[in-house]
């Protein structure tokens, strides 16, 4: 596939950019947070969204959705870090309908592909236990029961854990690791709001004793392995693609204060110690712009190499908006330090999307393996 | 679709009928490599051959028009012979300036005559072309250029230098920037022109660089006769062709960041040399640097192909050029860094047959100079900040 959008993706963008600058700019992340808002996201946007088709974007036609695949919501994702814009998207329609799509059973996703796709059931992944990422390491235990599965343990950092009507999550099953799909009212689930740096909101989840009938099984049992690092690289896929916004959206706003901030009598956009920083950003990118755009349309084509691909995409694209968002908040100098300005929520998104789905120390050790050294 | 396999199809069978078998292994040093030109010495007879078949196809120069002796092949199709000639480790037949500078420059820019007189034999290999750009006062500042191509008439006189002259020893013509209004602003009173190098007043003195070697000369010209008709572009409009041609010269640079086909990717060099625990290289410090290295390389290559997808789209970005000569060029430096690295002491050797008499310590003193030719990485960045970015001053 040509490194070009279509006119049907060109459109999809430009749609994108519209909506989300109207219904959802930085200022309501702000205001979001100001009200102390419990959700951390706006329902009436989620509602807008759902009606833009955004929450089904990836579901096949048949469950509901508009099969635009990964290119489809990728773009929206990645207009979505221009704008900070907090919503489940990620979490639900990309990495819980992923999850479905790659290991759920005919009858799971019949039954709860429609309602994801219309943006009122919730998904969630819970994989992570400790402080950093190791999907490899897991604790969390389900015991089969007399037909039934008893779930013992926590995960931390879920992303939009406290909103999710279902859990997707990974526990020891004797042979190997499993993946379930737990209601969250499922009794013996706790689960525990956390507001983190972005005034987005993670949560820790713990399970007590959680019964569950056969039909939770996300998958084969034992041989989850494989399937949850694939739904990982979705994730990290998305996480690079908002982070791309993000970084786009920093950089043009630092390059815009560059031409007007004046201090000697010129705009500070004519020292060159800024202007040679500013163009080596811009460099890195357009680097990153084509490996999102490769990364997405591996996804859509199942390329075999994707997690090599995915793990050079998160670590670069994370390694570009770290530079991104710190240069932008340099380059403004004083004024990028306070909070009545927005650049530094940039640089908060940031550190979370760097985080999540391994950091990019985590991606550049998987690369290397990956490459045989 | 099938109209490229059926094109694949008979490359193929051509190849095997005539690609001499050793032509098919890289170049094992630059001694292997084939200039063409008057005075240029085949080593061997398969390497002729090799060479009048190509051209006889006119596959030296693929994307050219038949009339001027190329290929006269689509993107597609040109895609498919390099695919091919890749797939059997066919060595290029001809590496030429002709073809990838002045070619590109003359098909945009040059008369008809001019194109009849200089691309045939171009695509033959016959003539070996030097490139007069920089001079000693005018390195950065290229268009600041003092060589003097005065009006006599029925001809020009040239006289003056250039320095940095590729191969300026071994060339059979040259294609000059010169002056040829000396009152204009600097930019407006430069003409691109080309002269026999055989002609009396030309004189060429090799330059040794930190590698040993002497790829470049100093090139002067006294009172160097240049006929009226050799001027490409319009008198005084020299600076525009030149731009065309340096943009063109950057987009090549940036390659050599990239691992061609055939090389040994840096990373799997370092887990044969130094050794491997569980698939993990020994040198945890090492390979996070050869990690970071092979992930931007990866990034370069699919920049350029999105780039190349971009012009084929109609949505091309424009001053792109100067982005991938800094990238490429810097990225090489650091592989060369990393080649140093992994070999160690072994590195160090400067001759015998074991280091192929100091390859890689030669390649990376070499590759400083990346940064350097064809506009410094700092030029390249003054580019993208005005051009791209526009930004003020």
């Amino acid at each position: 596939m040509a490194l070009v959008l279509n006119d049907e993706q060109l459109m999809l963008r430009d749609a994108a950019r519209h909506f989300l600058s109207e219904q959802a700019p930085v200022s309501q992340l702000r205001e979001l947070r100001d009200t102390g808002n419990e959700d951390g996201f706006s329902r009436e946007l989620w509602s807008g969204m759902a009606e833009m088709g955004w929450t089904g974007i990836l579901v096949p036609e048949e469950h509901g959705g508009l099969g635009y695949g990964f290119t489809g919501i990728g773009l929206i994702l990645e207009e979505c870090g221009r704008t900070l814009t907090a919503s489940p998207l990620h979490a639900s329609s990309l990495v819980g309908v992923a999850a479905l799509l790659l290991a759920g059973s005919s009858d799971q996703r019949s039954k709860l592909l429609p309602a994801v796709a219309a943006g009122e059931h919730l998904l969630a992944l819970a994989c992570d236990e400790g402080p950093i990422h190791d999907p490899l390491r897991v604790n969390c235990r389900a015991e089969a029961d007399t037909g039934a599965w008893a779930i013992n343990g926590s995960k931390t950092a879920v992303v939009d854990g406290h909103i999710a009507d279902s859990l997707i999550v990974s526990a020891l099953t004797g042979g190997g690791v499993s993946l379930f799909l737990v209601p969250a009212n499922t009794s013996g689930v706790t689960v525990n709001r956390v507001a983190v740096l972005d005034t987005h909101i993670m949560a820790t989840v713990e399970f007590k004793q959680v019964q569950l009938g056969e039909e939770h099984l996300l998958g084969e049992k034992d041989s989850a392995q494989g399937t949850l690092d694939s739904i990982l690289d979705v994730a990290r896929i998305g996480a690079a693609a908002e982070m791309l916004g993000l970084a786009q959206e920093a950089f043009e706003r630092t390059v815009e204060y560059l031409k007007q901030r004046k201090q000697f009598g010129v705009p500070i956009g004519s020292f060159q110690a800024l202007q040679h920083r500013a163009a080596q950003l811009f460099g890195e990118i357009e680097l990153c712009k084509s490996l999102v755009l490769k990364s997405l349309h591996a996804l859509d084509d199942g390329e075999d190499d994707l997690a090599e691909l995915a793990s050079l995409t998160k670590a670069k694209t994370g390694e570009t908006a770290r530079l991104a968002t710190a240069e932008a908040i340099q380059m403004h100098g004083g004024i990028g330090m306070t909070d009545d300005f927005d650049i530094g929520f940039f640089l908060k998104r940031y550190r979370i999307l760097e985080n999540l789905y391994g950091d990019s120390n985590f991606h550049l050790d998987r690369f290397a393996r990956l490459r045989g050294y | 679709m099938t109209e490229t396999n059926e094109f694949r199809q008979e490359v193929r069978t051509w190849l095997e009928q005539n690609c001499p078998d050793s032509m098919r292994s890289p170049h094992r040093s630059d001694a292997d490599i084939c200039w063409g030109g008057r005075n240029f010495t085949f080593q061997s007879q398969d390497q002729k051959l090799w060479l009048e078949r190509m051209a006889g196809k006119g596959w030296t120069a693929p994307a050219w028009p038949i009339e001027y002796g190329g290929g006269g092949l689509g993107r597609a199709e040109v895609k498919v012979l390099k695919e091919e000639l890749a797939r059997i480790h066919a060595r290029p037949p001809l590496i030429s300036f002709g073809i990838s500078m002045l070619g590109p420059a003359l098909l945009k820019f040059g008369t008809e005559e001019l194109k009849q007189q200089h691309l045939p034999p171009i695509v033959r290999g016959e003539i070996r072309w030097a490139q007069g750009y920089s001079e000693p006062n005018a390195g950065s500042d290229l268009a600041s250029l003092a060589a003097r191509c005065e009006d006599r008439g029925d001809h020009y006189s040239l006289s003056g230098s250039k320095i940095w002259t590729s191969y300026g020893d071994l060339g059979d013509w040259m294609f000059c920037l010169v002056r040829t209004d000396f009152e204009a602003k600097k930019h407006e009173g430069i003409s691109f022109v080309m002269f026999d190098m055989a002609a009396p007043g030309v004189t060429t003195r090799p330059i040794r660089l930190i590698s040993g070697k002497s790829p470049f000369t100093e090139t002067l010209f006294d009172q160097v006769r240049v006929e009226k008709n050799q001027v490409i572009g319009e008198l005084n409009q020299g600076w525009t062709v030149a731009k065309y041609l340096l943009t063109h010269e950057r987009e090549m640079i940036a390659s050599t960041g990239l691992s061609s086909a055939g090389t040994i990717p840096v990373g799997r060099t370092a887990a044969h040399v130094l050794g491997t625990d569980n698939g993990v290289l020994h040198n945890a410090m090492l390979r996070t640097d050869i990690a970071k290295f092979e992930m931007d390389e990866r990034c370069l290559e699919l920049t350029i192909e999105r780039a190349r997808d971009e012009v084929k789209a109609g949505v091309s970005l424009g001053a792109t050029s100067s982005m991938f000569k800094y990238y490429g060029t810097e990225l090489n430096k650091r592989r060369q860094e990393l080649l140093m690295s992994i070999h160690g002491n072994d590195a160090l050797h400067w001759e015998g047959e074991k280091s192929h008499e100091g390859r890689l310590a030669r390649a990376w003193l070499r590759s400083k100079g990346n940064s350097i030719e064809g506009g410094t990485s700092e030029i390249q960045l003054n580019i993208v900040s005005k051009h791209i970015l526009g930004l003020p001053g």
